[in-house]
């Protein structure tokens, strides 16, 4: 039992990380070959974005508990900033250069404002930080709205809620691509680290017990921070690539909507499970697309039930019983339940055990 | 691990010059805890009020008193959870004002609390190396990355967790769910999530609430075995008269949030005060 | 000196419609101590109920008023009853983001039916007449919002002290477990205050749809948040406070649209919301509450 539950803990990293190269490699096939379709092509963009902005939200929600409604808004931080930076060095730098200059300091930036954003909310905790965050993303978002370029060589790319002209810096999915899988996997690959480290132990103490965390000894205000300033940085890093995939960008897109459908994404995946995540931002994504065209209307009022249902589940007992009962584990058993191989049996409940959840 | 045998030594109760009695071994040390006249008031009242403790670096110590005394107010009091009104506490010779409450843990308090409180969704063995947290000297580099000294810092903070765990006889349950475990194991796994963090004071609220007498018994031993062990003082709080007066050496009696009465066993079961305040009703029951 | 009285009596008439939604947030919070999300969207139920009864229905608009009251009280009830009861003792994450999901719930429903396009709101208070003292014009429906706020508020006050129910609902917020002990049934209390706290954001969408004549499936969801705001600001948990909150937000609100910016008026009052849940949580008129250890 012992030796299993560590290789679960050991396996996950790496199944979830070949899983997301494996998907992308099939992508990169498709897409460079030209076997993509445009649909595909066209969800590739907010797919990736989606994965990070969700990943990161769960930083907040699912390793440290509290709930953040204004993650768009540090997106839109790092996007604004970012392709300004882009727009501005367009004719200087390569691409190859030019993008990821411009995601650090559009992460930099989303991060500057997340402990902005973070140290007077650290006072606060449940509904309220919920609030203070809420708040925040939608100042963020007017500010930007009102926000206007009149003068020196960037005049007029940004013209209040008219948006940011990003025609210049425009690039196709196919320049994208090697940047967006670099991006997802880094992200996905250090939120996973960071929970299987000593700092996201502190995290995770946080959330299940504060008062206990303090009194053994972990600094909660600088967790609380590095939470924040971590998450912002990602989401601003996904805002800049999402920001160079499109030729206009208003800033009334990343409002308290988007920052929902972010946390309605952690929510289905699992809060605290980065490989639901994942999962989530791309069925959510896709489905709706690609499978439930005709259901177009009904998506998002699908998800505001499930949403409900997932709470209301997690609460019940009978319904842990019963998903203890259906699990794996038991299934195996029933399986094999056969007289002659009851010592096959045991040792494939167990391994079945394990590998569940 | 040094293995003293404290309780054979000798523990004549001596006075200490402040006045404050502490075991005859830890007469010319640097008191582990000393509290000076703290108070704290909650909106006008009066919740504790001038007390006073010195605790002896190895010293056992009990704190007791009828029900909404003041006990668990104390140990806040003293893990800076709240911040007293007045007075003083003093670690080693160090204040604690002005610190918070993990600051008082990384200077040496640390402490159990009467409702449990565990990190639930964590294992058993990650609950202990949280305790191990500022012992460990992975960076945020490491962290995320898993490179830069992880594997050995994380490899010792198992083994050091799992030689903690093993010292309660708890390491066959290492990878279990906290949360999962069952009551008297939790109560233990707080309390060796607290010795993790290296304290030189353990605060422990209430241990034996919910045990039965051979549990009880078991956590008593356990107790002498922390102090020998880990040449650490343990102050505690107790309703099980037959287990505070077997291992405490020093007893401070609180009623109304004021010190009625300190002293060794002997002294508190012969003082009238506390006789009245406290153990006059346990014999009327 | 015109524009500063027109400013403030608008502000009045904005600051007494979130007065109205705040008392929702306030005695939700104060006696199940939770954030009802999906507040703001009963504004949103009531206002399309009332444009159903008068216009579709050739109502009365008095009677579309009262159809609109019952129809907001039986879906507060029903929305504590279906998705907060179950999570009475659930963390409070929990809790929230369910509301959020009940929120988002009643916006999609109210789309299916309605559609994404504003619908008028019907002209309920056109036989009002208008007010003028000497060059300051003061509309019906203002005059209207601000004295029925009044005397709402005057009534709830009245309730919340004198009435058992009433003194049931403040033992409630003191301290559930005891209040239990006493004989009172603490989930009747909390359907009680669903009840009217959905019943007074129904009154809050009939002024606020007269003010803004347009409704559309989000319309709720900012002055909810804004109410909210409100709330904090007088001190979640007092009656008094959701008042007065409601009021200054209102007049703060008004103010900075006409002397700063129609622009950036949501961003002010955003940032009155961030200032005070940072420098002072506890607002204006409320208590501070201690976490036990």
């Amino acid at each position: 039992m012992k030796t299993n539950l560590k290789q679960k803990l050991l396996n996950k990293t790496a199944l979830t990380m070949s899983g997301i190269a494996l998907l992308y490699l099939v992508l990169c096939l498709m897409v460079y070959s030209g076997m993509a379709s445009r649909q595909l092509l066209l969800v590739i963009l907010p797919i990736s974005c989606h994965i990070v902005l969700a990943v990161s939200l769960n930083l907040v929600v699912g390793f440290l508990g509290e709930l953040s409604l204004g993650h768009a808004g540090f997106m839109s931080v790092g996007l604004f900033t970012g392709c300004l930076v882009s727009i501005a060095t367009v004719d200087v730098l390569p691409m190859a250069v030019r993008i990821p200059l411009s995601m650090i300091i559009g992460g930099v930036a989303a991060a500057a404002v997340g402990l902005v954003v973070g140290l007077p909310a650290l006072r606060l905790k449940g509904d309220y930080l919920a609030i203070v965050t809420l708040g925040c993303g939608e100042i963020i978002k007017n500010v930007i709205n009102n926000l206007h370029i009149k003068k020196g060589p960037l005049a007029g790319v940004l013209d209040g809620a008219l948006g940011l002209n990003t025609k210049t810096i425009y690039s196709n999915i196919k320049q994208l691509l090697p940047f967006l899988i670099v991006l997802v996997l880094l992200v996905v690959w250090v939120v996973l680290n960071i929970q299987k480290s000593r700092h996201g132990r502190a995290i995770m103490a946080i959330r299940d017990n504060r008062i206990a965390a303090e009194a053994t000894g972990i600094n909660v205000t600088y967790y609380k921070l590095m939470v924040f300033i971590l998450a912002a940085f990602f989401a601003g890093m996904a805002g800049v690539l999402y920001g160079h995939g499109f030729s206009i960008i208003k800033s009334a897109e990343f409002g308290y909507n988007f920052s929902i459908e972010l946390l309605i994404i952690v929510v289905f995946g699992g809060m605290g499970k980065v490989h639901g995540s994942v999962i989530a931002a791309i069925l959510l994504y896709t489905l709706p697309e690609i499978v439930l065209r005709e259901f177009s209307d009904y998506r998002m009022l699908a998800y505001s039930i499930v949403l409900i249902v997932i709470m209301l589940l997690s609460e019940n007992r009978r319904f842990k019983e019963w998903k203890d009962s259906v699990s794996l584990k038991k299934l195996f058993k029933k399986m094999f339940k056969s007289k002659t191989a009851v010592a096959v049996t045991e040792t494939d409940a167990k391994e079945g055990g394990a590998d569940e959840s | 691990m040094s293995h003293k045998e404290y309780v054979k030594e000798g523990s004549r109760m001596v006075p200490y010059p402040s006045g404050a009695i502490v075991p005859e071994r830890d007469l010319n040390k640097t008191p582990v805890l000393e509290a000076m006249h703290l108070g704290i008031d909650f909106g006008g009242l009066t919740a504790v009020d001038d007390f006073s403790l010195t605790v002896g670096p190895t010293e056992i110590a009990g704190l007791i008193g009828p029900n909404g005394a003041g006990k668990t107010t104390v140990f806040n009091l003293l893990t800076n959870v709240y911040h007293p009104t007045r007075g003083n506490i003093m670690l080693n010779g160090y204040t604690t004002a002005g610190k918070t409450t993990a600051q008082v843990n990384q200077m040496g308090v640390a402490r159990t609390f009467q409702n449990i409180r565990l990190f639930s969704n964590l294992s058993v063995l990650d609950n202990v190396k949280v305790g191990l947290h500022n012992e460990m000297k992975e960076n945020l580099l490491s962290a995320m990355t898993h490179m830069f000294g992880y594997k050995k810092q994380e490899k010792q903070a198992d083994e050091r967790a799992l030689e903690l765990l093993d010292f309660f006889h708890m390491s066959s349950l290492a990878y279990d769910e906290a949360g999962s475990l069952p009551y008297g194991a939790q109560r233990r796994l707080e309390i060796v999530r607290a010795l993790a963090t290296s304290p030189k004071i353990l605060l422990l609220d209430e241990p034996a609430a919910g045990m039965n007498p051979s549990e009880t018994f078991e956590l008593m031993e356990n107790i002498r075995r922390i102090r020998d062990t880990f040449g650490i003082a343990v102050m505690l709080i107790e309703h099980d008269m037959k287990l505070v007066m077997s291992i405490c050496e020093g007893i401070c009696v609180l009623d109304h949030g004021k010190v009625i009465a300190k002293g060794t066993p002997e002294e508190i079961k012969a003082n009238t005060r506390v006789i009245e305040a406290y153990l006059g009703k346990k014999t009327e029951e | 000196m015109i524009t500063l009285i027109q400013a403030l009596l608008n502000g009045l008439s904005l600051g007494s419609i979130y007065a109205l939604i705040a008392l929702g947030y306030t005695m939700v919070y104060g006696i199940a101590k939770m954030l009802n999300f999906a507040h703001g969207d009963v504004i949103m139920v009531g206002a399309y109920a009332v444009i159903t009864s008068v216009v579709q229905a050739k109502m009365p608009g008095v009677l579309g008023v009262v159809v609109s009251i019952a129809i907001c009280a039986l879906l507060g009830v029903t929305i504590e009853f279906l998705a907060y009861r179950p999570l009475r003792k659930a963390a409070s994450l929990t809790v929230l983001i369910t509301a959020i999901g009940v929120s988002y719930l009643l916006q999609n429903v109210a789309q299916l039916i309605y559609g994404t396009e504003q619908k008028a709101f019907p002209e309920l208070f056109d036989s009002i007449p208008t007010l003028t003292l000497g060059e300051v014009s003061i509309e019906g429906s203002l005059l209207l919002t601000l004295g029925l706020t009044a005397v709402i508020m005057a009534a709830l006050t009245l309730f919340i002290n004198y009435t058992r129910v009433g003194k049931a609902m403040r033992a409630v917020s003191e301290d559930k477990e005891a209040a239990e002990l006493m004989g009172i049934s603490v989930n009747r209390t909390i359907t009680v205050t669903f009840a009217i706290g959905s019943v007074l954001a129904a009154v809050a969408s009939v002024f606020y749809g007269a003010s803004y004549t347009y409704i559309r499936p989000t319309t709720g969801a900012m002055p909810g948040i804004k109410a909210f705001t409100a709330a904090v600001f007088g001190g979640i948990g007092s009656i008094p406070g959701a008042m007065l909150g409601g009021i200054l937000l209102g007049v703060i609100e008004q103010m900075s649209k006409t002397y700063i910016s129609t622009k950036w008026s949501d961003a002010i009052v955003f940032g009155v919301l961030v200032l005070v849940l940072v420098i002072k949580p506890t607002g204006l008129l409320g208590k501070k509450i201690s976490e036990k250890v």
